[in-house]
């Protein structure tokens, strides 16, 4: 039997790996990369999932462990994969600004997550109430990614990224959303990367390359 | 009140269901319009869906009649619509009969007008324009029968709606789209308001029925805000200056039955809603909102009748006239409203009497105008009265027709026109019994302003008739117009009646609009009996009958003719005229619709902003051409178009187009929500 001890350290563990993760994103150029970490982040929020229902004893958890396994772990990355192969784009970098800047920033915004956190996890009754104000930091890291990134893809899974905090946020705080929600959610992600997928080739088409700026052309004058 | 015919079986059904009767009649149009789109190309098809709507109309002024004489009103019922917990509530009281009985007469000749005038196929499918129309002719009888603000704003604004898409008929014109779309934002800037209205009139208690605005009392702050908010919501619907703007662009824009809907119905629900809030849901009237009132109607009336006399266009010369006719009815509600704050309900059942029959009057002859200019469109293609002239040798049952619409309009005993006009000035004579020093002496200048209105009003008809009807044809096409056809006469015929009825059996709407002043005022004036005189104070003061003038007229007529013939017959020479000295005469030479306006614009030049292009004298195709604006879309409307762009500008600056900084918007918005809720 293993102690709740050992049990909440290696959540903690796993949350702070998740962050590294979130941060690690903010910094790579390769889309690829990208797109691995996201996939590890995935495996992460698996394993956390998995361990936050056998400590707290739900079987439900384990279904959404499940369900981020497959279209985290596999299908989302898979398709991106497949994706940037398609548009030709996989050893595309794009060029960042000031790393270190946006760095600092991300370091206020978990500042800021830890802070607003600590409501919340003083009323909070689960196990994982400590790791709260991880999961607002993810959020908030991929929210900053998708503002300094230009290009449509990275966009993409920045927006995955902030899916990602989103739901360890709530297994942290409430031990998950009710399922069908949850599978609600799956599925507008789902539909949703795939417009966006059918965005992207026609974005490429108008502009010839997935640059974001060149939608400034569209404004009205 | 025990009726004689109360007993008889059909009445006492109609008058104990008659709320539900009517609407089920209103449903009954709006199964038309939805039937008339299933052959929704075929214009003969909806032809003759119009007379059917006709005969909805006859029946909702039957019931309405009924309603208004047996008299067991209000009723109520609570439809099974609207949203949960929140069903239509639906009320029906001699307010809302008179206006529907309004409704009924003129719709019905409008309805068997259009049933002949849909002839060539707009831009608009006839079949669609049929549901527009039938949605809403339901619509504004939905306006008079709501009795909770959720109801009453859901009929207005269908109401808003179905006449913008009426008005671009023919959405293939710039102009008319233009119109249109000034239309729909002056309707909606009305609709903002009233709804605002309501919003003051529940009182806090979140209650938006009817009912419960009636019993909530308001501190004199708040009734004022509602008052002002209903009178600049309706007095933008009805065209009160200076929410005027888009009546003389969207009438004349419309096809010709829209345009008399507009202005004879339209126009109404708006004067029925200022008198809904002002009499019925709000529980105190002060003296100085009779005042506002009164001088804004003033002011509109004779605003409308001085830009009628200068217009060149006839259908753009009717809505001006419109709106001087809507300033004749504010001019009556404002001096009730007086009266009634001054506890005089006998002078303020006259005033409102005047103002309800003045409204009735002029929903019929105004329709009937606007119908002949229909018929006029349809033979000539001319709008313009310059290109006009002449018809009344080609079109003799138009021309008999409008000749009976103009006299009324302008005010000419014995049509219905006289009877309004001459109880509103009486009850301007009995204002010195207000108990307002300084007002005591300025109201004196309303009623001669007043009379101002009503002699330049006769001046705009005279010029409308002659310069259409009477001369010489002012283009050789013209030769070859047609008379209107069948339906159009029926039509025609019927609003003329409408108007020789009440000039000569005036006692029968003094009746029905002494019923809502009983209701709202508690007062009625002296009915006297339905043939006799009509002295709606006492006999002594001042009396009138149409009987008698009608009689009159006939025996002079007669004399006249008998005497004529008997001296004249046989003798009569036709030659030619002289000419005075002239080589050639051409029918150009006539006074032209300019010309007969030239002292109107010269007496009242302040009015105008004008342009005028004046020929050189050694110009060989000398070219005379003027342009005439209305002053308050300069003044009072362009600051506001510039102010509002400016401000869309700056708001424009945060739509830079680049995407990482509407990201950042959303950031900041949310982190900032975040703070605020730390």
């Amino acid at each position: 039997m293993h102690s709740p001890y050992m049990i909440t350290g290696v959540l903690n563990l796993l949350a702070a790996s998740l962050l590294l993760i979130s941060f690690a994103m903010l910094s790579r150029r390769r889309t690829q990369r990208l797109i691995t970490l996201f996939a590890w982040q995935g495996v992460v929020l698996f394993a956390s999932t998995c361990l936050v229902g056998y400590r707290a004893d739900l079987t439900e958890l384990y279904y959404s462990a499940a369900l981020t396994l497959l279209l985290k772990v596999i299908a989302l990355p898979w398709i991106l994969h497949r994706l940037i192969h398609r548009l030709g784009v996989q050893w595309d970098s794009e060029p960042l600004v000031n790393i270190p800047a946006t760095m600092l920033v991300g370091l206020g915004l978990v500042i800021f997550a830890f802070g607003l956190a600590q409501p919340i996890s003083r009323m909070a009754t689960t196990i994982t109430r400590n790791t709260i104000g991880i999961a607002l930091a993810v959020i908030f890291l991929a929210f900053l990614m998708m503002i300094t990134r230009r290009r449509a893809i990275t966009q993409v899974i920045g927006f995955l990224a902030m899916e990602n905090g989103l739901f360890f946020a709530a297994t942290s705080a409430t031990y998950g959303m009710p399922m069908v929600i949850e599978l609600g959610i799956a599925l507008d992600l789902l539909i949703g990367f795939f417009i966006l997928g059918i965005f992207f080739f026609q974005i490429r088409e108008q502009f010839d390359s997935l640059d974001l700026s060149n939608m400034e052309s569209l404004k009205e004058e | 009140m025990a009726h004689p015919w109360m007993t008889s079986g059909i009445v006492t059904t109609v008058s104990t269901h008659g709320l539900h009767l009517l609407l089920w009649l209103t449903l009954a149009w709006l199964i038309l319009g939805v039937f008339a789109l299933i052959r929704i190309h075929s214009l003969p098809f909806a032809a003759r869906l119009f007379p059917l709507g006709a005969i909805v109309c006859l029946s909702i002024a039957l019931m309405a009649s009924i309603m208004l004489i047996t008299g067991s009103l209000p009723q109520v019922a609570i439809l099974p619509l609207g949203l949960p917990n929140l069903p239509f509530h639906a009320r029906l009281d001699t307010l809302s009969a008179f206006f529907l009985l309004l409704l009924g007469v003129s719709g019905a000749g409008i309805s068997i007008f259009a049933g002949g005038y849909f002839r060539h196929s707009h831009g608009t499918a006839p079949g669609l324009l049929c549901l527009q129309y039938h949605i809403f002719l339901a619509s504004m009888a939905l306006v008079t029968l709501a009795d909770d603000a959720y109801f009453f704003m859901v009929a207005w604004e269908t109401m808003a709606l179905s006449s913008y898409f009426l008005v671009t008929a023919q959405h293939r014109f710039a102009e008319v789209r233009r119109a249109g779309f000034l239309y729909l934002l002056m309707a909606h800037l009305g609709a903002i308001c009233i709804l605002l209205s309501f919003g003051v009139l529940q009182g806090g208690r979140w209650q938006f029925t009817f009912e419960a605005m009636r019993s909530a009392a308001l501190s004199p702050a708040w009734a004022s805000a509602a008052f002002l908010l209903a009178l600049v919501g309706f007095g933008t619907k009805a065209g009160l200056v200076p929410m005027h703007v888009w009546l003389p662009e969207a009438h004349p824009a419309a096809p010709s039955p829209v345009s008399a809907m507009m202005s004879g119905l339209m126009l109404s629900t708006a004067v029925y809603g200022m008198l809904r809030i002002a009499f019925n849901l709000l529980h105190i009237r002060y003296w100085w909102w009779g005042v506002l009132i009164l001088a804004l109607g003033l002011f509109s009336a004779l605003y409308g009748a001085v830009f009628a006399a200068v217009q060149t266009d006839m259908k753009r010369l009717l809505a001006y006239s419109s709106i001087e006719n809507i300033g004749v009815i504010f001019t009556g509600i404002g001096l009730t409203i007086l009266f009634d704050a001054s506890h005089l309900p006998l002078f303020a059942s006259l005033a409102l009497s005047a103002a309800l029959i003045h409204a009735l009057n002029h929903s019929i002859f105004k329709s009937l105008l606007f119908l002949t200019t229909g018929s006029v469109l349809h033979a000539t293609n001319q709008r313009s009265l310059g290109k006009l002239g002449g018809l009344i040798r080609s079109m003799p049952w138009v021309a008999t027709l409008a000749l009976v619409g103009t006299l009324a309009i302008a005010g000419l005993p014995p049509l219905n026109g006289f009877v309004s006009e001459w109880l509103l000035l009486q009850s301007f004579l009995y204002t010195p019994l207000i108990p307002h020093a300084f007002l005591n002496m300025l109201i004196p200048l309303g009623a001669a302003v007043l009379a101002l209105t009503a002699a330049l009003a006769a001046y705009v008809m005279v010029k409308f008739y002659g310069v259409i009807f009477l001369g010489q044809h002012r283009e050789p096409s013209l030769e070859h117009a047609h008379d209107a056809d069948w339906l159009e006469r029926i039509g025609l015929t019927w609003l003329a009646l409408g108007c020789l009825t009440i000039g000569v059996l005036p006692q029968l709407v003094l009746r029905a609009a002494g019923a809502v002043t009983g209701t709202l005022l508690g007062q009625t004036v002296n009915l006297g009996s339905l043939f006799g005189l009509l002295a709606p104070i006492s006999p002594k003061q001042a009396s009138y009958s149409g009987l008698v003038l009608l009689a009159g007229i006939f025996v002079v007529v007669g004399i006249t003719f008998i005497v004529v013939r008997a001296l004249a017959h046989g003798r009569i020479q036709r030659t030619a005229p002289w000419d005075c000295g002239y080589p050639w005469q051409t029918s150009r030479m006539q006074d032209t619709a300019e010309g007969f306006g030239q002292p109107i614009r010269h007496i009242f030049g302040t009015f105008f902003g004008m342009e005028r292009e004046l020929p050189s004298p050694d110009d060989s195709a000398p070219q005379y051409r003027i342009r005439i604006e209305d002053r308050i879309w300069g003044t009072l409307y362009q600051p506001i178009t510039r102010n509002v762009q400016r401000l869309a500008d700056w708001i424009g600056l945060l739509q830079g187009g680049r995407l990482p900084i509407y990201l950042l918007y959303s950031f900041l918005t949310l982190i900032a929500l975040l703070v605020f809720v730390l």
